[in-house]
């Protein structure tokens, strides 16, 4: 085993080797591995600002939520109020209607009530007359005693 | 096979030597080594080529994958040995990494299957594991040498270097500065043949102890079925070794490139 030529063979292929592996090889490999490592991290930033969008937008959906609901009972308590009102309002209108026909059929019974008298009167004195006829057992004269007659039906 | 072989130490020595070519004594090329180095660089590496050239940054498939999880490997380990700019050093690990362990890799091929199929070919040696060439491990570890040397020109500059060289560790009396050179360059070139030594030794020892069972089989019978158990055996252990001696190799030189930064 003694030392020869090769010597210098293999050195010039070790260097040969040596600056293809520094400008052929580990300048691509190594530049897409960098590339994907910063790939990744901008993917984990991405992840991780759609995860706090998405808690903010649950938080503005819970406050949208509560306006909505305080909103909705604001609107309940104010048409149960109005139709409260509507009902009484219809109620005293009902009450109003109500005494007025009372009152219409109060009247109307009054004016029977004196139509029926008149007639009553009339009738009366007719009876009346009948009667002093069958007792006086003549003819009375109508026109005559009418006067008479007028003056009793006023005193009924 | 091996009973082709006429003695145990013939089996041996044929299967140490390289398939050279020689011009001079000095100017030899160990054409296996040489070509094993190419052809496992080019698969290796080519396979990372292929994803890079295919690469998306957005769902990655498997193979891309695989390839991603080896660079990040590469890049972590660098990372925590230099915390500095790596855009040099982390494709330089990585190169490291992947040819050293392509090469050791080899070393998982069955030790006569090689040998005899290239010598059905009429080639008369082929050493299929470039690791286990001195030669090879060397050129890379001589070559992480410079460029220790330049990482420190360039960080120091020539003049902060020199200065380096004679007055650390001890001081900069001037008495001084003798054993300080001497020390600094014991410790600057301890670091290069340790690195080649150290892979050459693992890779060389392995593939020895594959030929001692290899020579194992050649006795037949039982001995034949026992040589094959323990070579199965030692193969399973050498895959630990492989890529290990691959992690070595390349956190060993991005720490000593990582030290040339450093000031004392």
């Amino acid at each position: 085993m003694s030392l020869n030529a090769t010597l210098f063979g293999m050195a010039v292929w070790f260097i040969l080797l040596i600056w293809f592996a520094y400008a052929k090889i580990w300048p691509p490999l190594v530049g897409a591995i960098d590339e994907r490592r910063k790939k990744i991290a901008e993917g984990l930033a991405e992840a991780e600002k759609g995860k706090a969008a998405l808690a903010d937008g649950e938080k503005q959906k819970s406050l949208i939520l509560k306006e909505a609901r305080d909103q909705a009972g604001e609107f309940k308590a104010l048409n149960e109020k109005q139709a409260q009102s509507l009902i009484d309002e219809a109620k005293a209108q009902a009450k109003v209607e109500a005494d007025r026909i009372i009152a219409a059929a109060h009247a109307s019974a009054a004016t029977e009530l004196q139509k029926a008298r008149e007639q009553l009167r009339d009738q009366v004195a007719v009876l009346a007359v009948a009667g002093a006829e069958k007792i006086l057992k003549r003819e009375v004269d109508a026109k005559a005693h009418a006067d008479m007659l007028n003056q009793l039906k006023a005193q009924l | 096979m091996a009973s082709s072989y006429s003695s145990p130490s013939e089996y041996i020595s044929h299967h140490l030597t390289n398939l050279r070519v020689t011009v001079g004594d000095f100017w030899t090329i160990n054409v296996d080594s040489m070509v094993m180095s190419v052809v496992v660089g080019v698969i290796g590496l080519g396979a990372f080529w292929l994803a890079a050239q295919r690469v998306t940054s957005g769902v990655p498939g498997r193979f891309q994958s695989f390839i991603e999880i080896v660079l990040e490997f590469v890049d972590t380990t660098v990372k925590d040995v230099f915390p500095g700019d790596r855009s040099f050093l982390a494709p330089l690990a990585l190169t490291i990494f992947v040819l050293v362990f392509m090469m050791n890799l080899m070393d998982l091929i069955p030790i006569d299957f090689v040998a005899t199929l290239m010598g059905a070919f009429g080639v008369p040696h082929w050493k299929a594991v470039p690791s286990t060439d001195l030669n090879i491990t060397f050129a890379m570890s001589f070559t992480v040498f410079l460029l220790i040397i330049y990482f420190s020109l360039k960080a120091k500059g020539a003049g902060g270097f020199l200065h380096e060289l004679f007055t650390a560790p001890f001081g900069s009396h001037p008495g001084l500065w003798v054993p300080n050179l001497a020390i600094n360059i014991i410790e600057l070139v301890a670091k290069p043949v340790s690195l080649g030594m150290r892979l050459f030794g693992n890779m060389y020892a392995g593939e020895l102890v594959f030929m001692l069972l290899g020579l194992l089989g050649m006795l037949g019978g039982l001995y034949t079925a026992g040589s094959i158990v323990l070579s199965w055996g030692w193969a399973v252990f050498h895959i630990l070794i492989i890529i290990l001696q691959a992690f070595i190799f390349m956190v060993l030189s991005a720490v000593y490139i990582a030290m040339a930064h450093e000031h004392h």
